[in-house]
Order: structure tokens, then C-alpha cells, then sequence
């Protein structure tokens, strides 16, 4: 039977394959007596040999996907398979007590369990508790003739499905055979949503249930574009889902033609479109896509996927090597943004009723500043490599951003006097993501260089509601006219002081705000790379007139966000 | 039978990574090898068994091997032993 799902389209795509469920399967059984021990004993010896054989697989790929000491959980594993006291003591039971091989698997397990997880003085060995009860499961799942899933187990082409994905998941992901996932929770600013991007896979987030809705091997179809899950399609479905592929990637092509042309309005302005990049590996998927510079670089990536504090010269290769590549092109390099959700096992941060709102991003560089002048040393020594500008997050106070030049440019006398290369046009701006921040635009426009909107933070500080909460997720209105009100402030204040502004949240690529930002006369624009060309094309077909006149409506005749929406609809629709 | 006694002078006894080393150690060879300590024996080819013993810094235990190849097996795991840094 046909069913149809609706989620949020998180990254652009259509795919149809068949579904594999990233999902615990049903492990119950019931323990029965047996009359052949032997025909249990092979059942047992089977299910550890394909265990094993599945471990092997798992660990091999763990190892290339995520490093070999997270790698080492699934040598434990083979380790307790490969115990001859384990497995003679589950053979004991099936032959003493007369029970089928799930039952004695069971009580064997639960008994070495227990002993373990009594050492309580003993952490190691309460881990060695969890590592059997791992273990345990997988067997239990070859007895029972149930798959426990892996992304490092799938080998031909598949529409992910699972409740959520965890960062480790999506590492693992195999582009050459996931061809989309679809998950129950999520938004289009999860990790899992932002990594679908960057593969450039479908993904649709937040359905509720397609892990309830869908059987394993059943045949789905995701349309990235619409936020639409279509589970066992008609054949005339599966043809329309081709034809709507087909006309994407024909789209995608010309889109692929404005690679190298400027970004230019209908009327012959000319605006920024720039890419997010959080390492120098995402400067690939910049170039295929021609943006006019990186709109932020999220250095914060540095320092977690690093196993201490980044020394300076490993910042200053990752730095130069954007750089140089980008060249003559600026690069705003964000400095970095610890805390809230992100944090470094290296650097414990104290347990916060309110991460969000508290010791984070230019607080901590502010207070630990050896960590900060090291990074800033970093940028300073390669901006001789090209053109770099340099953004402070999370700045409330024209103080906070004056500490931090003070910090910049000592460093930067240091250096000079060393008699290291540094340029002398790097610029300073700050993000604006704090209403403070965003109200007091005009006294910082006197400061700073430039600003950049982080769109995701402005809207949860403005709105006072957690983004990463499903109930209050309806308060995520980046078209509302308090949001826009604030952004038309930021804007004209920059201007007023002859300098830039420019916006690097996700919303900075989203259809529906391209055109309000052009109305309110935004110069820069950063987004993922896989939206620019995107973003180019639409600018082609916009005029900055008819969009100042939209947006003069969408701030002072409207009064919330979804009739603002409707209205660039109506504007953008003949286009 | 070969049998010999180690004093363990490990910071954290015998468990993580030695633990396992001894076990695959043992696992090479055909005779049947044995750890005791406090009086209770344990299969050393067995990671669980040797876990579940909970050996800390300054027991002694000793371990016996039966077997055809038994002197080869006890000389193997002395060898484990001291390069390891369980015992001297």
C-alpha cells in the first residue's frame, strides 16, 4: 500500500531506493526446551561466527571512518565471541538444562553481567558490562534471524531510515550507497541536515514516524525539494520521481553555467555570494560551485577534531591554505565558537543550567586568552597569503569587540617586530547574533569593519526560544517582521559608516529571504556551497526596486512570518 | 606440568590491554593453561575469566600450563609479563 509522509526538506535531491532501518530491532524471544542439544550447539556456533564476520566488517570501517581507538570497542567485542570459557558455558547450559540457544545465551550473558557490573569500585570492568550486553545483542540477532543494523554493513544502494543520526553515523555514511536518509527528528539546522548538504544526498528531517511507517526493503522514494516520503510507490510514482530527478539535475546543470558569472540582479546590481566552509576539505565543493569568497569559516572544527588545543602552526597551515586557495577572494575566518552545543573533551567547561546563554565563543577567548592569541597569531601570520578578514562570534558589548582588537593588534606588534609578514588591510568585524548587539548597530558601526548575521542565534535569542526544541520550533521565524526590523537596522547603520554587512546563517540561501534581503539591501550573502548557484540564479531573476518595494510592505504592513512568506511568493511567483 | 608465580607489580593489575595481551598470548598454544589467585582458578585463554578475578598491584598469582607444548606456553607468557610491565 502507498503511503505518503510529509518532514522538512533539509538537503536537495530525489531518490528512490529501498529502505534500511538504522533502527534496534525486536529482540524478544522466549526460552523453550529442546530435545537435540547438538542442532542448538551448530545454532550457537553460527550465530558467533557471523557475528564475528560482522565485527570484522564494523571495526575495519569504524577504523578508516572515525580512527582506530574508536575502532577498539569492536576488538573487545570479537574478543568476548572469541572467549572459549563464554561459549562453553552457553554449550553447558543448552546440554545440562535442556534449553534452545536464546535462553542460555541469555543466562550465561546476565551472569557474567552481574559480575562485572558489581565491581562498582571498578569503572573499567562496569564497561566490560555494557561491552557484553553489546555482544550479546548481536548474537541474540543472528539466532533470531534479525539484522542489527550498521551503517558500516550496508553494501548496496539504500534510502537510510532512523530516528535520528548521531555525528558517528554520519561519518559513516557511504555516499556510493546511501542515496538519501530520512529521519524522525531534526531540523533543517541539525548536524545531520547540514552533513546531507555537504554530501550532497536527499534528506528530509523531523517526520515523526517513518521509522514506525516503513518495513526494512520496502521501496522509498525522498523528494529532498518538497519534504515529501513516498513509501511503496506505484510505478507511475517511481517514474514521476525520475522525471522530477531528472529535471533537477537538467536545473542543476544550469545552474552549473553561472559558475563563473558575477552575482547580478535583474537591474544590473551586483551583490556577494559566498560559501561556509568549516575545514580546508570543504574548499573543493567552493570552487565547483563558484562562490565569491568564504562568508565564514568555522575554525571551531580545529579544535574538535583535534585531540588537545591545535598549536599554532597547525592553525596557521589550515588558515594559509584557505587563504591562498581563495586568493585574491576574502575569507572572513570566524574565530573560535566553543560552547553552547559544541565542546572540547580537552577543555572541560563547567556544567551550565543555560549553555546557550552563557560561558561560550568570545567570552571563553576573552578570558583565556592564551588560547586566543595563539589563534589569532595563526590568522595574522597568514594573512600575508591573501585576503582575510576576521569575525568575533557572540559579541554583546562595544567592549567586548574592543578587548578583542586590543588582543589583535598586540599580537599583531609582536609579530611585525619580530619581523614576520603580516598584511595591514585585515579587516574586523563581528557576527550579530545577539539583539543587543543588532539594536545598538549604529554605535558599533563606528568600530568595527563590518558585520555578519548568524541568523539561527539572532532568531532563538530575539524569539527566547531553544531552536533544538520540537515545541517551540514554531517560534523559528526568520521572516517576522521583529527579525526583519532588526536585520533593516544592521544593514543601514553599516552603511551609514561606509562599511559592509553581510549574513551567514542558513538563511542567507533560503528562497523565501534571498529576495527580503535584497529589498533591504544586504551586500554579502554565505551559505552552504551546494546553494550558491542556486542563489545566483535566482538573484538573475529579481530586480532591486521591486524587492525594496516587497520589503517595505514585509516590515511595516505585516504582521507575522507566514505572511511575509506568502508575500514573496506572490512577488517572487511570476519570475 | 609447568608452573610459575609472578608478583603483579602493575599500577592497574591485570586488566585492559595487558589483560587482553596475556589472553592472546595464551590463546597461541594447545595446552591447557590455567591463572590462580586467592584460590580461585580461572581458563587464562578465557578474557572474562581473567577479568572476573579483579588481579590489582601486589598479588600473587600463578599460572600453569598442561600440554604438550606447556614449557613454550609459560615461557611466552613470562615474556608477556615483563615486557608489559606486570611483573619483574
Amino acid at each position: 500500500m502507498t503511503k505518503s509522509l510529509k518532514g522538512i526538506a533539509a538537503s536537495d535531491g530525489i531518490a528512490t531506493a529501498k529502505a534500511y532501518l538504522l533502527v534496534q530491532p525486536d529482540l524478544s524471544f522466549s526460552q523453550t526446551s529442546i530435545q537435540d542439544p547438538e542442532k542448538e550447539i551448530d545454532r550457537l556456533h553460527k550465530a558467533l561466527s557471523q557475528s564475528n564476520d560482522e565485527l570484522q566488517i564494523i571495526r575495519d570501517k569504524a577504523a578508516k571512518s572515525l580512527g582506530e581507538e574508536e575502532a577498539q570497542v569492536f576488538d573487545a567485542h570479537m574478543m568476548i565471541l572469541a572467549d572459549p570459557e563464554f561459549a562453553g558455558a552457553i554449550e553447558n547450559k543448552i546440554k545440562d538444562d535442556k534449553i534452545n540457544a536464546e535462553g542460555a545465551l541469555k543466562s550465561v550473558s546476565d551472569m557474567f553481567i552481574a559480575t562485572f557490573e558489581a565491581m562498582t569500585d571498578n569503572a573499567y570492568m562496569q564497561e566490560r558490562a555494557a561491552d557484553i550486553r553489546d555482544v550479546t545483542k548481536r548474537i541474540l540477532a543472528h539466532l533470531l534471524g534479525r539484522v542489527l543494523p550498521n551503517p558500516a554493513l550496508i553494501d548496496e544502494e539504500v534510502i537510510l531510515v532512523a530516528h535520528d543520526l548521531t555525528p558517528s553515523d554520519t561519518a559513516q555514511l557511504d555516499k556510493n550507497f546511501v542515496k538519501a536518509f530520512v529521519t524522525d527528528i531534526g531540523g533543517r539546522t541539525a548536524h545531520s541536515a547540514i552533513m546531507a548538504r555537504s554530501l550532497e544526498i536527499p534528506a528530509i528531517v523531523g517526520t515523526d514516524s517513518i521509522t514506525t511507517s516503513v518495513e526494512a526493503g520496502e521501496m522509498v522514494t525522498v523528494n529532498g525539494l518538497t519534504g515529501e516520503v513516498t513509501i511503496d510507490p506505484s510505478e507511475a510514482q517511481i517514474a514521476q520521481a525520475q522525471a522530477d530527478a531528472d529535471a533537477f539535475a537538467k536545473q542543476k546543470a544550469e545552474w552549473q553555467l553561472l559558475k563563473t558569472a558575477a552575482s547580478v540582479t535583474a537591474d544590473g546590481k551586483h551583490f556577494d555570494v559566498a560559501a561556509n566552509i568549516g575545514t580546508p576539505k570543504d574548499l573543493d565543493g567552493v570552487l565547483a560551485n563558484g562562490a565569491e569568497g568564504i562568508g565564514l569559516y568555522r575554525t571551531e572544527f580545529l579544535y574538535m577534531d583535534s585531540a588537545e588545543l591545535p598549536t599554532e602552526d597547525d592553525q596557521f597551515e589550515a588558515y594559509k591554505k584557505v587563504l591562498e586557495t581563495m586568493n585574491p577572494k576574502p575569507v572572513v575566518v570566524r574565530t573560535m565558537d566553543i560552547g553552547g552545543d559544541k565542546h572540547l573533551p580537552y577543555l572541560p567547561l563547567p556544567d551550565e543550567q543555560n549553555p546557550f546563554l552563557g560561558y561560550r565563543a568570545i567570552r571563553i577567548s576573552l578570558d583565556r586568552q592564551d588560547i586566543f592569541r595563539t589563534q589569532l597569531r595563526a590568522l595574522l601570520r597568514a594573512s600575508a597569503f591573501g585576503n582575510l578578514r576576521i569575525m568575533f562570534p557572540m559579541i554583546a558589548t562595544i567592549q567586548e569587540f574592543e578587548a578583542a582588537k586590543k588582543v589583535f593588534l598586540e599580537e599583531k606588534d609582536n609579530l611585525v617586530k619580530a619581523g614576520v609578514k603580516v598584511s595591514d588591510s585585515i579587516q574586523l568585524g563581528i557576527m550579530i547574533e545577539i539583539p543587543a548587539a543588532a539594536v545598538l548597530a549604529d554605535q558599533f558601526a563606528k568600530h568595527v569593519d563590518f558585520f555578519s548575521i548568524g541568523t539561527n542565534d539572532l532568531i532563538q535569542y530575539t524569539m527566547a526560544a531553544d531552536r533544538g526544541n520540537d515545541r517551540v520550533s514554531y517560534l523559528y521565524q526568520p521572516y517576522n517582521p521583529s527579525i526583519l526590523r532588526l536585520i533593516k537596522h544592521v544593514i543601514d547603520s553599516a552603511h551609514k559608516e561606509g562599511k559592509w554587512a553581510g549574513m551567514c546563517g542558513e538563511a542567507a540561501g533560503d528562497p523565501i529571504m534571498v529576495p527580503l534581503l535584497l529589498g533591504l539591501g544586504l551586500d554579502e550573502y554565505s551559505m552552504s556551497a551546494t546553494s550558491v548557484l542556486r542563489v545566483r540564479s535566482l538573484m538573475k531573476k529579481l530586480s532591486t526596486a521591486d524587492m525594496a518595494e516587497m520589503a517595505e510592505k514585509a516590515l511595516n504592513d505585516s504582521i507575522s512570518n507566514d505572511e511575509n512568506k506568502a508575500l514573496v511568493e506572490k512577488y517572487t511567483a511570476a519570475k | 606440568m609447568e608452573k610459575r608465580e609472578f608478583n603483579i607489580i602493575a599500577e592497574t593489575g591485570i586488566h585492559a590491554r595487558p589483560a587482553t595481551l596475556l589472553v592472546q598470548a595464551a590463546s597461541k598454544f594447545n595446552s591447557d593453561i590455567n591463572l590462580e589467585y586467592k584460590g580461585k582458578s580461572v581458563n587464562l585463554k578465557s578474557i572474562m575469566g581473567v577479568m572476573s578475578l579483579g588481579v590489582g598491584q601486589g598479588a600473587d598469582v600463578s599460572i600453569s600450563a598442561e600440554g604438550a607444548d606447556e614449557a613454550d606456553a609459560i615461557a611466552a607468557i613470562e615474556d608477556t609479563m615483563k615486557k608489559e610491565g606486570l611483573s619483574d
